[in-house]
């Protein structure tokens, strides 16, 4: 009765010890797996060109009529949506594109590129545009004078000026009446280990990654896959790319 | 040559004080537009995200060009040696300085934060031709101050040439400053382009010897000496000579366009089918601002010639500023674009009152700051003698 009574216990223990492990890792994997993905920094850790965020998009799986990356970057950032027209902000917008002649169309999501060799950046008065050590072109909207040279200078009308009051602001992403802004590649959330909101939102064209880790999901791609840039002309050095376009 | 006499101005009080406060007025309503414009967001104007400069730029830059254009009377004086205009300098380098004042005033009060002015001032950009050019346009102040204090100041007078040279070639720089702005966009295919710079110095050239010319019987109105119609038609002269170069210029860079496949789609919307922009080219830029100044400086009115180089000016500078933006980026070269930010199609911009307001009100500033000037120093010669055949 005795050793019966042991060997339950030490059967419970061992019960408790397992759901414990297994609690534990299910709770932590995920964490620990995009934490593997996206090389997370220590919260308290400045970013670092040890990294360089960007993106891959397979236009091939990007289905004309789903805008599940433009409704999440707008959820996540808070922008106003008053309806198609070139007032509002559109950090992330859904072009289609059609070949002329035969007519075939392609769709594709269009945001600010992070370029390398940003013009926004370089033509920025107060320096105001500027990158992040890990490439991400962003607006400190402190210096921002709203002079919107930067708006004139974005090869892709992927930056834009705040013309009005605004409302239901996201404490992540402050913005600013009367200065510049445009798509931060939701650095709040890669800062968190999380990848970017229009990502974790699309159902498979979109790979996001450090693209300095040969070993990342991105890069990995990349050597599979030819890519293209949006105004490969220009050299911009764009952290975004296209692949199928 | 008999010395020159200045006197500061002393207007006739029934045309002093109508004359202040029409401008007065105007300033007024450019703060007021200026003030609704910054408390409402920019969204009250006709400028969007796709358009983002919009009437007030038209006026700055107009100002901006005419500012270091207008200093070329001074220049052809004291650094070409050209005597005859010696009584005009004075009133050159104050022109050059007002104008230069109102135009930046219209730019700062467009900004979508003019009140962090300051901060532009402590942080530069070394890379930014924007931040160059705030460079540029203070030092044209400090400079063309200096400039006009060798003339005022007996003493100062021998440093005149030096003071003359050096704001000769700190226009020259600060015009190609100005034109490299938009010149440096590789983003605008209209912008993208070298002849920005010279194309800029030559419209400035232009619009400042039309804004020159046109104040001259107005500073006469107000008690200044009469400007013969010798020295005006030496003056229309000149003028024709300045847009005759622009408008050179100005057919270089279409024709440059024209030339490429990839630039005739742009060429087409400016010369052909963009609406408002072929209008403004073939009437304003050239009928109103080329054709028109040339026979009327040719025929004896270099008044109307400079009337019409101030119009046929404004409305190249809208077709050059406005046109370039609203022509649709080119994202994937060769394909038709669609999408809820107008990508692939023309931008619409219809300017509104209050942008008007700004850009007259910081004519006013140009204006009233003349007048003050024209108060407070000796800049208005008592005579001036026309120019020996």
């Amino acid at each position: 009765m005795t050793e019966q009574r042991a060997t339950s216990g030490r059967d419970r223990r061992f019960v408790l010890k397992a759901a414990l492990a297994g609690g534990a890792a299910a709770v932590l994997a995920p964490g620990v797996f995009l934490i593997a993905e996206t090389q997370a920094r220590e919260p308290a850790a400045a970013a670092s060109t040890a990294q360089r965020w960007g993106l891959l998009i397979d236009v091939s799986r990007c289905a004309e009529g789903c805008t599940r990356c433009v409704d999440s970057c707008r959820a996540e950032q808070g922008c106003e949506d008053r309806g198609p027209g070139a007032a509002d902000p559109q950090w992330i917008r859904q072009i289609v594109a059609s070949d002329p002649q035969g007519g075939a169309t392609i769709t594709l999501p269009v945001m600010c590129q992070h370029c390398a060799e940003a013009p926004c950046v370089d033509v920025c008065p107060t320096g105001a545009s500027f990158h992040r050590a890990d490439g991400i072109v962003l607006v400190d909207r402190h210096l921002c004078i709203g002079c919107r040279y930067c708006v004139m200078a974005c090869p892709l009308g992927a930056r834009f000026f705040v013309d009005r009051d605004l409302q239901d602001q996201r404490p992540a992403t402050p913005r600013g009446k009367g200065t510049a802004e445009g798509c931060t590649l939701c650095v709040h959330r890669i800062d968190a280990g999380q990848r970017p909101a229009c990502v974790e939102a699309c159902p498979g064209a979109m790979v996001f990654g450090d693209l300095n880790d040969a070993d990342s999901p991105i890069r990995q791609a990349l050597a599979r896959h030819p890519v293209t840039r949006l105004r490969p002309d220009l050299r911009l050095g764009n952290g975004v790319q296209y692949q199928s376009l | 040559m008999a010395a020159i006499v200045f006197a500061p101005l002393a207007a006739p009080p029934q045309r002093l004080w109508p004359l202040l406060a029409g401008l007065g007025a105007m300033l007024l309503a450019g703060l007021a537009a200026a003030g609704f414009m910054e408390t409402q967001g920019h969204h009250v104007t006709g400028m969007t995200n796709r358009v983002v400069w919009g009437l007030p730029h038209v006026f700055a830059i107009f100002l901006i060009l005419a500012a270091s254009g207008v200093l070329n009377m001074a220049s052809i004086a004291s650094v070409f040696g050209r005597t005859d205009y010696k009584p005009l300098a004075p009133l050159s380098a104050l022109l050059a300085i007002a104008l230069l004042v109102g135009g930046l005033a219209i730019l700062v009060l467009d900004l979508g934060r003019p009140d962090r002015l300051l901060v532009a001032v402590m942080n530069q950009n070394p890379r930014s031709i924007f931040a160059w050019n705030i460079l540029l346009y203070t030092g044209f102040l400090v400079v063309v101050a200096g400039y006009l204090a060798t003339m005022l100041n007996r003493r100062l007078g021998r440093h005149g040439f030096r003071a003359g040279f050096t704001a000769f070639l700190w226009r020259l720089v600060l015009t190609t400053g100005t034109g490299c702005i938009f010149g440096f966009l590789a983003a605008r295919a209209l912008f993208h382009s070298a002849i920005m710079a010279p194309l800029f110095i030559a419209m400035s050239l232009a619009f400042g010897l039309a804004v020159f010319i046109l104040l001259l019987p107005v500073a006469a109105w107000l008690g200044g000496a009469r400007p013969g119609p010798a020295l005006l038609q030496r003056l229309g002269r000149l003028l024709a000579i300045f847009v005759a170069a622009s408008f050179y210029l100005a057919v270089v860079l279409h024709a440059g366009n024209l030339y490429a496949p990839g630039g005739r789609a742009l060429e087409r919307f400016l010369l052909l089918d963009g609406g408002v922009y072929p209008a403004l080219l073939w009437g304003g830029q050239v009928l109103v601002g080329t054709a028109l100044p040339l026979l009327l400086a040719f025929t004896g009115r270099p008044i109307a010639a400079a009337g019409a180089v101030v119009l046929g000016g404004l409305a190249q500078l809208y077709l050059l500023i406005i046109g370039g933006q609203a022509f649709p980026q080119d994202l994937l070269p060769g394909l038709r674009l669609q999408s809820s930010f107008g990508d692939g199609e023309v931008a619409a911009y219809v300017p509104s009152a209050p942008e008007l307001l700004l850009g007259l009100g910081g004519v006013a500033i140009a204006l009233l700051l003349a007048m003050l000037g024209c108060r407070l120093f000796r800049i208005l010669p008592t005579d001036l003698p026309e120019p020996a055949a």
